[in-house]
């Protein structure tokens, strides 16, 4: 299979500082690509270089198998939606979203044609005559959205496309632009540091940390076995135990053997468990040292007694009794135990 | 009684400012042949006596389109300037910046002096021409520098989105950049022409056969004071104030979002 998008070795330095080092990176055409880390990963400054707003130190961009590293954002069949809309202020509604077919020479009839339907596309039909200012940003962010959409580009770029959105509207539109992918099935390249708005939006998901990345697949690999600790930690929470490799793939713990496919015959190794993987009622004895009720279940922090350094993260009934300084008895899933990549 | 206090005293300085322009305004509706007390009008005579002096009248023309002209390229020049300054890393950016708006502390008298040299070196005739780039380069740095200031990031991004839209660099300034400016540009534009307009020295020093209404008054008061002067002197103050408006609506207007 060739991919639609390929990443090819980028290397990139801001001054001094490496933002991205040799990155590689294969995207699918009809996928939804979701870029996740933290500020100062590299996922914007990647994105940038997908559009062509930057030319990478070393590596290349190529876009159905053509090059496309030094090729200007015009020229690239790459379309961006950018974090704060960048609408055209002047334009009506309907001139913004016809701007890239009136570039292209497409007769004005025409435009209007496929603008309108555009809009229509992402909820918006009856704005085609107003002026930016008179829309909300849950409105302009469809704006920006049908603008890039309609000259129909082979990879759709979002830079933190929600981000200026209040939570509700975030989760809404969420759904909206899943929805609008799957309806136009052109390739979606989203940038976020939200791992919720990850998971539910990406069909693959890039975890990227300090330039590099971490892991990618699927959501629910990625969430299920991550590959390293930045990604079991920063995609949803996670609980790290030291163990030992002692051979037969298996693995000392200060809460005993597991048998772990895949470990080494010898050496420290890291291991990772979800909250929800910890239950209460088994042999951990813990005391209680924090708990925070989160509505439909209850996280709580648990001190082993056998490793007092630890904490365990266990997510619980939120119906539970539970209070700080409480001993319980905890139960860690072997079979949930996830074996951390070597850093 | 404080209150009294304050209120003459805003009085006078208002009276200190203001009458001289309105004892203009008022002789230049003198109804007798002196500009001097009693006041017996009001008349439109001198009006009417300004208007059809060709001397003014062709003086008053040359104005507008020295003016315009100069105006229209200052605002060009300025906004040119501005957009490189804000849009590319330029080296020595600081020190260039200052130096491109340095002309508006220099002198008149200076400036028009040295064009002089340079023309005359040139080959280039006194001229409204001549006068009318010595109104560019007073007026340039204050385009440059109200334009420039109106310029910040979240146009860029907006500029970025144009060029990502397949906009060529040219269709992004007409289209795009200078619509979103139109305020400043017009702002410019229109203090230019208050500038322009009134402006005496250089055109005194760069003009000879055709020339501007401020020269054209003052050769009118070689022949001493009379009720046309000041009739032609209020012309140039109401529009002057037409002007000092327009630009006050573009500079002070609230932007939308």
């Amino acid at each position: 299979m060739t991919a639609l998008l390929s990443i090819e070795h980028i290397t990139h330095n801001f001054g001094k500082a490496r933002v991205l080092g040799d990155v590689s990176l294969q995207i699918a055409s009809g996928s939804y690509t979701i870029l996740l880390g933290p500020s100062g990963s590299g996922k914007t400054t990647l994105l940038s270089i997908l559009g062509g707003f930057l030319q990478p130190d070393q590596g290349r961009v190529l876009i159905n198998g053509i090059d496309c590293t030094s090729m200007p954002p015009a020229k690239r069949p790459t379309a961006t939606v950018f974090q704060d809309y960048a609408l055209f202020p002047h334009l009506s509604i309907g001139n913004n979203v016809g701007f890239g077919l009136r570039m292209k020479g497409v007769a004005k009839s025409e435009r209007d044609g496929k603008a309108r339907a555009m809009l229509s596309l992402v909820g918006l039909g009856e704005a085609f005559d107003k002026k930016p200012h008179q829309l909300s940003g849950g409105q302009r962010q469809r704006v920006a959205l049908a603008r890039a959409l309609v000259v129909e580009p082979a990879v759709l770029l979002l830079d933190e496309p929600l981000g200026a959105l209040d939570l509700k509207l975030r989760r809404q539109m969420q759904d909206e632009l899943k929805a609008i992918q799957q309806r136009v099935g052109t390739a979606f390249v989203h940038v976020t540091h939200d791992q919720e708005e990850a998971m539910a939006l990406g069909d693959h998901v890039v975890v990227m940390n300090q330039g590099r990345i971490e892991d990618e697949g699927a959501p629910e690999r990625v969430y299920a076995k991550p590959a390293t600790r930045f990604s079991a930690t920063f995609m949803g929470e996670s609980t790290i135990i030291a163990a030992e490799a002692i051979g037969k793939s298996q693995v000392q713990t200060a809460f005993g053997k597991f048998k772990i496919p895949g470990a080494p015959d010898a050496g420290k190794v890291q291991l990772a468990i979800r909250p929800e993987h910890i239950t209460l009622g088994g042999k951990v004895s813990a005391t209680v040292s924090d708990v925070v009720y989160q509505g439909s279940f209850k996280r709580i922090v648990a001190v082993p007694a056998v490793m007092p350094e630890l904490q365990l993260l266990c997510k619980i009934p939120a119906e539970t009794e539970i209070s700080i300084g409480e001993k319980i008895s905890l139960n860690i899933a072997p079979d949930k135990l996830v074996l951390l990549k070597e850093e | 009684m404080m209150r009294i206090v304050s209120t003459f005293y805003a009085a006078l300085i208002y009276g200190f400012v203001f009458l001289p322009v309105a004892v203009l305004i008022l002789f230049s509706f003198q109804g007798s042949l002196f500009p001097i007390p009693p006041f017996n009008g009001p008349s439109l005579r001198w009006y009417g006596a300004v208007l059809t002096d060709a001397r003014l009248t062709s003086g008053l023309g040359n104005s507008i389109l020295v003016a315009s002209l100069s105006s229209f390229t200052a605002t060009l020049l300025g906004f040119l300037a501005a957009w490189g300054f804000a849009r590319f890393t330029l080296p020595a950016s600081g020190a260039l910046r200052a130096l491109i708006t340095l002309p508006l502390m220099v002198s008149y008298l200076i400036i028009g002096m040295g064009l002089l040299i340079v023309f005359t070196s040139l080959g280039v005739s006194k001229s409204l021409f001549a006068a009318g780039i010595g109104h560019v380069v007073i007026n340039m740095p204050l385009c440059f520098a109200i334009i420039y200031s109106q310029m910040g990031d979240h146009q860029a991004n907006i500029e970025r989105a144009a060029r990502d839209l397949g906009a060529s660099e040219f269709k992004v300034l007409g289209l795009i950049t200078a619509p979103m400016l139109w305020p400043a540009l017009f702002a410019g534009f229109f203090l230019s022409m208050t500038f322009s307009w009134d402006e005496f020295v250089i055109a005194f020093l760069l003009t000879r056969f055709q020339t501007t209404l401020p020269i054209e008054i003052w050769n009118l008061l070689h022949a001493g004071l009379n009720p046309k002067t000041n009739a032609v002197g209020s012309l140039v103050f109401g529009i002057s104030i037409f002007f000092a408006i327009v630009f006050e609506i573009f500079a002070l207007r609230k932007k939308p979002s």
